[in-house]
C-alpha cells in the first residue's frame, strides 16, 4: 500500500509541536511566544488541509509508526471523525493562545513565559496524540503530559496561593483518574495481551463470547471509564473544576475548559466504541452509570450555576454542566450527539472564558454586581459572550440546539425510563441554563450605577484579542451553518471505528 | 573538628541526638525558630468566606460548627469504607486474572514471540530485547515518556524556581532546610570524591551498553543522576553550579529531546512510507550496532540525568 503525502499531516502534527517543545526552551521570552504561534498556526494549516483531503478519501487508514507493522510497534489511525476533532483541538488551541495572550503576559512573570509556551505546545502534541493514536498505551503516556502540563497551566498565574491550591485539587483527583486509567490498561493487557485497539476489541470479543475471566472484564470497564470520566471532571468528579478555571489565566482556562477535558472523552469515546464495543459497556450496565452521571451532572451543575455570584465562577460551574450533557449522549448510544456536543462547548466555552476578561473592571472580584453596563464598555467582548451563552443555552438556529435535537432523538429511540429522565433533564437543564446565562447577558446589558464607575483596565487586549473573538462568533456561527455536513461527517467517522 | 561538631549541633542529626539524650524539645524550637526567621505579614487567607449579617452570626456559627463535624466524620468514614472496599474488590479480581508465568496465558501471543525471535537478528540488532522493545518497536511511546519528564521537570520549574519579584525570593536561602544539612562534611567529601567518578562512569557504562546488556538510558540516567545529587550534598551547589546550572539543563534536554524527535522522526517517515533508510541494524553485538538505539539511550539517559537532579535541586533550594 502505498501512503500519499497528506496522510502523513498526523504524525506531522504531532512531532512538530513536540520537537517544538524541546526548541522552545531555549528560545527568549519574546521569540518563544512567537515559535509557538507559529507552530501552531501551522498545525492548524496542516489540519485543515487533511479534512479537505480526508473527507473525499472516505474510509479510515492506519499509519505505523516506524517499520514494523501494526501489533509490533505503534500506529496512528485516522478517519473522518479524527480529521474534525483534530482541526477543532488545532484551532482552538491557537485560537485560545492568542486571545489569552495579552493576558498572560500581564498575569504570568517575565521568567516563566518561556516555560508557559513550552506547556502550551507540549499540550498541543498530547491533545493530537490522543486524537490519532491507535494504542491504548500511547494513549496513557499523552494523557500523563496533559495532565501534568495542565497543572503548570493552572498553577502558572504569579499571584501565589489561589492559583497553587487549585492546581493542587486538579492534580490529587486528576492522579486518582491517571491512577485508575493505568490499573485498567494493566488488567485489560493482561487478560488479552494487547494494547493495539484492533486487537484488543478482537480478543475482547472473543472473552465476552467465551464467557471466560467475566469478573476482571467487568472490572476493566469500570477502571478504564471511571478513570476518564473522572479526568474530564464528570460531575461528582468536578470539585477542582470551580477553583482551576476561575482562577487560571484565562488562555489557560479556555483551553483546560473547552480542550482538554474533552480529550480525555475523545479517549473515552475509543475505548468505548472501538476496544470494548457496546456490548461490552451494556452487558456491565456502564452505559446506564453514564447516563445516570451525566444527567445529574446537567441539573446540579446548572442549579449550582445559578447561585454562584462570581462570573468566572459561574461560567465554570456551567461546564460541569455541559460535561454531562455529552455523557448523556453517551449514556443513550448516541455518540454523535456526544461528539456534536464536544465541538459546540468547545466553541462556545473558549468563547465566553475568553471575553469574560474585558468585560470584568479592573479591580472587581468578578461578582456580577459589578459587570453592570459591562456590555456597553467592552462591546465586542458583549456580543462574543452573548454568542457563546446563546449558544449553550440552545435558542433555536445555535449550536447547543442541534445538540439537544439529537440527545431528544436518541432519547426517543431509546424508550422506556430511559426517555422520560432524559427528556426530563433535558427541559430542567435548557431553563436552568437560560436561568443563569440569560442572567449574566442582561446583567451586562443593564445601565450601571452612577457612582459606580470601574477604573481602566489594566491590560490593553487590543487587536488580537478583538479578531480572535470574531473569529470565534463566526466558527459558532459556522458550527450551525455547516451543522448538516459535520454531523454527516462525525456519522461517517463512527461508521469507520468498526 | 570543633568546627565540624559545631556544624553538627544544628543538625538535624545533631538535634535529634540531643533530644534522645536530653529529651529536650530543641527539635521543636529549632523548627519553630527557622519559621520566625521567615516571620513576615501573615499572608492573606487563601480562601475568604464572605462575612455573615450580624444578627444571624451567632446562629450561623453554632449550626456550621456541628454541620462542620459531622461532615467531617462522615467524609471520614466513608473514605475509609470506600477504600476498603476498592481494594477488595481489586484484591478479588487479581485472584481472578491468569496466573502468572502459565505458558498458556494470554499475554503469550504473537507479539512477544516476534520480539523474542526476530529482536535481535532481523529487527532492530539489539542483544538487549528490552532495549529494542522501547526504543525501536514502541519508540513513539518512549517519546512520550522522555517529554512526561521533560514536562514535569518544566511544571516543577514554573511552581518551584525562584524568579525576581516572587514573595520567596527575598528570604533567601537562610529559611530553607538546607541551611540544616551538614556543609563540607570531610567524611562524605573524601568519599564522594572516590565515588563520583565511579558512579559516572557506571552510569556511562549502563547507558552506552543499553542495547548489549541490560541497561539503558532509564537506569543508566539514573545512575548519573545519584552522582551530580552526591556532588552537590557533599560539595555544595556553588561547586556543582560551577558545571551544572539552569543553562547546561536547558542546552542538554534541548539537545537530547530535539535530536531524539528528529531522529525518530527521519525513522517513523522512513518506516510508514516504506522508504529505504539510511539506518541499518550492523552486527548484534557490537557497540556501534542496532541502528538508532545506542544514540537514543544516550539521549534518554541525559534526559534522566538532568530531571533527577533538577528536580533534586528544585525541590531543595529552588534553583538550578
Amino acid at each position: 500500500m502505498t501512503v500519499a503525502l497528506w496522510q502523513s499531516i498526523p504524525f506531522a502534527c504531532i512531532l512538530l509541536p513536540l520537537f517544538g517543545a524541546a526548541v522552545c526552551l531555549a528560545l527568549p521570552r519574546r521569540l518563544a511566544r512567537l515559535w509557538a504561534t507559529f507552530l501552531m498556526a501551522a498545525v492548524t494549516c496542516m489540519s485543515l488541509v487533511f479534512l479537505v483531503y480526508m473527507i473525499p478519501f472516505g474510509k479510515s487508514y492506519n499509519y505505523p509508526m516506524g517499520h514494523f507493522p501494526a501489533p509490533f510497534g505503534n500506529e496512528l489511525r485516522a478517519g473522518t471523525l479524527e480529521a474534525v476533532l483534530g482541526l477543532l483541538f488545532a484551532g482552538l488551541t491557537l485560537i485560545c493562545t492568542l486571545g489569552g495572550s495579552r493576558d498572560a503576559e500581564h498575569d504570568i512573570s517575565e521568567g516563566r513565559q518561556g516555560l508557559y509556551h513550552v506547556l502550551l505546545l507540549l499540550m498541543e502534541a498530547a491533545m493530537m496524540a490522543q486524537v490519532y493514536t491507535n494504542d491504548l498505551f500511547t494513549a496513557y503516556v499523552f494523557v500523563e503530559i496533559m495532565t501534568i502540563a495542565g497543572c503548570g497551566l493552572i498553577a502558572v498565574r504569579s499571584e501565589p496561593g489561589r492559583a497553587i491550591v487549585s492546581a493542587m485539587r486538579y492534580m490529587i483527583m486528576n492522579s486518582i483518574g491517571s491512577a485508575m486509567f493505568l490499573l485498567g490498561i494493566i488488567l485489560i493487557y493482561d487478560l488479552t495481551g494487547h494494547l493495539l485497539m484492533e486487537n484488543l476489541h478482537d480478543s475482547v470479543v472473543q472473552l465476552q463470547a467465551g464467557g471466560q475471566y467475566s469478573q476482571p472484564l467487568t472490572m476493566v470497564v469500570a477502571l478504564l471509564c471511571s478513570g476518564l470520566a473522572v479526568k474530564s471532571a464528570l460531575f461528582p468528579f468536578h470539585s477542582w473544576v470551580p477553583d482551576a478555571y476561575s482562577t487560571a489565566t484565562p488562555a489557560s482556562a479556555s483551553l483546560l475548559a473547552s480542550l482538554v477535558s474533552k480529550s480525555y472523552i475523545i479517549v473515552m469515546l475509543k475505548v468505548v466504541f472501538r476496544i470494548l464495543g457496546t456490548d461490552v459497556i451494556n452487558a456491565a450496565r456502564m452505559d446506564d452509570v453514564f447516563f445516570v452521571f451525566g444527567a445529574a451532572g446537567m441539573l446540579i451543575g446548572s442549579a449550582v450555576a445559578i447561585t454562584v455570584p462570581d462570573v468566572r465562577r459561574l461560567v465554570a460551574w456551567s461546564s460541569v454542566a455541559q460535561i454531562g450533557y455529552i455523557f448523556l449522549g453517551l449514556g443513550l448510544h448516541a455518540g454523535d450527539a456526544a461528539v456534536w456536543h464536544i465541538l459546540t462547548h468547545a466553541a462556545a466555552k473558549s468563547i465566553l472564558f475568553l471575553s469574560l476578561p474585558s468585560l470584568i473592571p479592573a479591580g472587581s472580584d468578578g461578582s456580577l454586581r459589578d459587570l453592570r453596563g459591562a456590555g456597553y464598555r467592552a462591546p465586542l467582548a458583549g456580543v462574543a459572550f452573548t454568542t457563546g451563552a446563546l449558544s449553550l443555552i440552545g435558542i433555536p438556529l445555535m449550536g447547543g440546539f442541534i445538540t439537544k435535537l439529537t440527545l431528544a432523538q436518541a432519547a426517543l429511540g431509546a424508550g422506556g425510563a430511559h426517555m422520560w429522565i432524559s427528556l426530563a433533564a433535558l427541559v430542567l437543564s435548557t431553563v436552568l441554563n437560560v436561568g443563569y446565562m440569560l442572567r449574566c447577558v442582561l446583567v451586562f446589558y443593564s445601565h450601571p450605577e452612577e457612582d459606580a464607575v470601574p477604573a481602566a483596565a489594566p491590560v490593553r487586549r487590543g487587536f488580537a484579542l478583538a479578531s480572535v473573538l470574531v473569529v470565534l462568533i463566526a466558527a459558532n456561527i459556522a458550527l450551525l451553518v455547516f451543522a448538516q455536513p459535520i454531523l454527516t461527517a462525525i456519522r461517517s467517522g463512527f461508521a469507520m471505528f468498526d | 573538628m570543633a568546627r565540624v561538631r559545631d556544624d553538627m549541633g544544628d543538625t538535624r542529626w545533631g538535634r535529634l541526638q540531643r533530644w534522645l539524650r536530653e529529651g529536650d524539645d530543641s527539635l521543636d524550637r529549632a523548627m519553630i525558630a527557622v519559621w520566625d526567621e521567615s516571620a513576615e505579614p501573615e499572608p492573606e487567607p487563601v480562601f475568604t468566606v464572605p462575612p455573615a449579617r450580624p444578627e444571624q452570626k451567632k446562629k450561623n456559627q453554632k449550626h456550621t460548627a456541628k454541620l462542620e463535624k459531622l461532615l467531617r466524620v462522615f467524609s471520614v468514614i466513608a473514605a475509609v469504607l470506600l477504600c476498603v472496599g476498592i481494594i477488595g474488590i481489586l484484591l478479588h479480581t487479581t485472584a481472578l486474572l491468569p496466573s502468572f508465568g502459565r505458558e498458556d496465558n494470554p499475554v503469550h501471543n504473537e507479539v512477544p514471540r516476534r520480539y523474542i525471535e526476530k529482536g535481535m537478528n532481523e529487527d532492530t540488532g539489539a542483544v538487549n530485547i528490552v532495549a529494542g522493545m522501547i526504543l525501536d518497536y514502541r519508540a513513539f511511546d518512549t517519546l512520550g515518556e522522555s517529554n512526561v519528564l521533560f514536562v514535569a521537570v518544566c511544571t516543577v520549574m514554573i511552581l518551584l524556581r525562584l524568579q525576581a519579584g516572587d514573595p520567596d525570593e527575598r528570604l533567601g536561602s537562610d529559611t530553607r532546610d538546607r541551611l540544616i544539612e551538614p556543609h563540607s562534611d570531610p567524611i562524605l567529601q573524601v568519599i564522594a570524591r572516590v565515588l563520583i567518578p565511579l558512579i559516572l562512569i557506571f552510569g556511562a557504562y549502563v547507558i552506552l551498553n543499553g542495547h548489549i546488556s541490560p541497561g539503558g538510558g532509564f537506569s543508566g540516567g539514573a545512575i548519573m543522576g545519584a552522582a551530580l545529587i552526591l556532588h552537590m550534598l557533599a560539595f555544595g551547589e556553588k561547586q556543582t553550579a560551577r558545571f551544572f546550572s539552569y543553562r547546561t539543563y536547558r542546552a542538554v534536554s534541548v539537545c537530547a529531546l530535539g535530536f531524539y524527535a528528529l531522529a525518530k522522526a527521519y525513522s517513523f517517515f522512513t518506516g510508514a512510507n516504506h522508504l529505504p533508510s539510511i539506518i541499518t541494524i550492523g552486527t548484534p553485538g557490537r557497540i556501534f550496532s542496532a541502528g538508532l538505539i545506542p544514540y537514543l539511550n544516550i539521549a534518554v539517559g541525559l534526559v534522566v540525568c538532568c530531571t533527577m537532579y533538577a528536580l533534586f535541586s528544585l525541590f531543595r533550594k529552588g534553583e538550578l
